[in-house]
């Protein structure tokens, strides 16, 4: 990948780390438009609790994770709302782009097509992992 | 639009995990002739990305009632179809599996609404869009805007469509209230949606035009940079 491509992606990581570590405490905490639909039938009080009727929502249970140390977005043990919210986003970006660019690298198409620009190095005779041992030093260069 | 678990019923929730997974073998075997050297990290970038701006719920006009971005219009526009679906189910299950949100059970229902239906109801409209607007900036913004704001919608019919199939509780024959219930709200979001989705695309157009999948694969006889710029595409 060019320099170029690399500055890209990693202004769009940092942008996406400054939402989701900083941004992500000035969210709505409101039921969103899925649970407060459910709630039709419902009353709740002013922490958006069901006090009384009935509604789709009274059926929900526990999630299977509910103890995770990074439940409900904030790190278990972290005591400052602020810090835990950020801290729980943070590594939810790096987890997700991890896995996310991870997978996607393993997945991807390898052996140039014609229009690849360094399809023009012959490559037949070689076996077609030394062609992904020379996209990988692109890559790295 | 994380559905909880308990709200739907366990065989639905199984049929619909045996179809998310279906669905998403046909996205990465039809997704890795999108995926190259060039496309596989900026897919992590979008992942990514959706992850940090699901967490941003923004209220909407109605009272005490927010909503989130789904993703699938914006990871339709700059990665396409097949690959922008992987992406937003990567996000929901880091979601469901790292920090409880979206029951682990009702994964396959969450994945077919959000990742499935989002993006293909988004990617739709976008191919239409493209060809019949203006090649400018505002015809890209209209496109990202309606696409984006119209695949909210339909994944929320999504939810419906589950719910008749295998909802907890009986709402006596008012079905379809909660559709209407749950259109009106998520026209709502959708507006939040497309402004993101429009904000980001034109951001991205502006910078970096050639890796706007929709743009190459959509438009490409007017945009004469992108062979220059060495797409495999």
């Amino acid at each position: 990948m060019k320099n170029r491509s690399w500055a890209f992606l990693a202004g769009g990581l940092l942008v996406a780390l400054l939402l989701a570590g900083v941004v992500s405490n000035y969210a709505s905490s409101h039921p969103d438009g899925l649970d407060s639909s459910l709630l039709k039938g419902c009353t709740v009080d002013a922490d958006d609790n069901i006090v009384g009727g009935t509604c789709p929502a009274q059926q929900a249970r526990d999630h299977e994770l509910a103890d995770s140390p990074l439940a409900d977005y904030g790190v278990r043990g972290v005591r400052n709302s602020f810090v835990s919210t950020g801290l729980s986003g943070v590594l939810g970006v790096l987890v997700t782009f991890a896995i996310g660019a991870g997978g996607f690298w393993l997945l991807r198409r390898r052996g140039g097509t014609p229009t690849d620009a360094d399809a023009a190095t012959p490559t037949e005779g070689d076996p077609a992992t030394s062609g992904d041992v020379r996209r990988r030093a692109d890559a790295a260069s | 639009m994380h559905i909880s678990n308990g709200i739907i019923d366990g065989p639905v929730a199984a049929i619909f995990a045996a179809l998310a997974l279906a669905a998403l073998t046909a996205c990465v075997l039809r997704g890795r002739r999108d995926l190259d050297d060039r496309l596989a990290p900026m897919a992590g970038l979008v992942a990514a990305f959706i992850f940090a701006v699901q967490m941003l719920n923004f209220p909407i006009f109605t009272a005490g009632v927010s909503g989130h971005l789904l993703g699938g219009a914006l990871a339709a526009m700059l990665v396409g179809p097949w690959v922008g679906a992987l992406c937003v189910a990567v996000v929901l299950v880091v979601q469901a599996l790292i920090f409880g949100d979206g029951g682990v059970a009702m994964l396959g229902l969450n994945i077919t609404n959000m990742a499935l239906l989002g993006t293909a109801a988004a990617y739709a409209l976008i191919a239409l869009l493209l060809r019949v607007l203006p090649r400018t900036r505002a015809g890209l913004a209209v496109t990202a805007f309606v696409a984006a704001t119209l695949s909210v919608v339909v994944a929320s019919q999504g939810f419906v469509l589950e719910y008749w199939l295998g909802g907890t509780t009986d709402l006596g024959n008012n079905l379809g209230g909660l559709a209407g219930t749950m259109a009106g709200v998520h026209l709502l979001i959708g507006i939040g949606e497309g402004l993101i989705t429009a904000t980001t695309v034109l951001t991205v157009a502006k910078v970096r035009p050639d890796l706007v999948y929709a743009l190459r694969s959509l438009r490409a006889p007017a945009a004469p940079a992108v062979p220059v710029a060495g797409g495999a595409r």
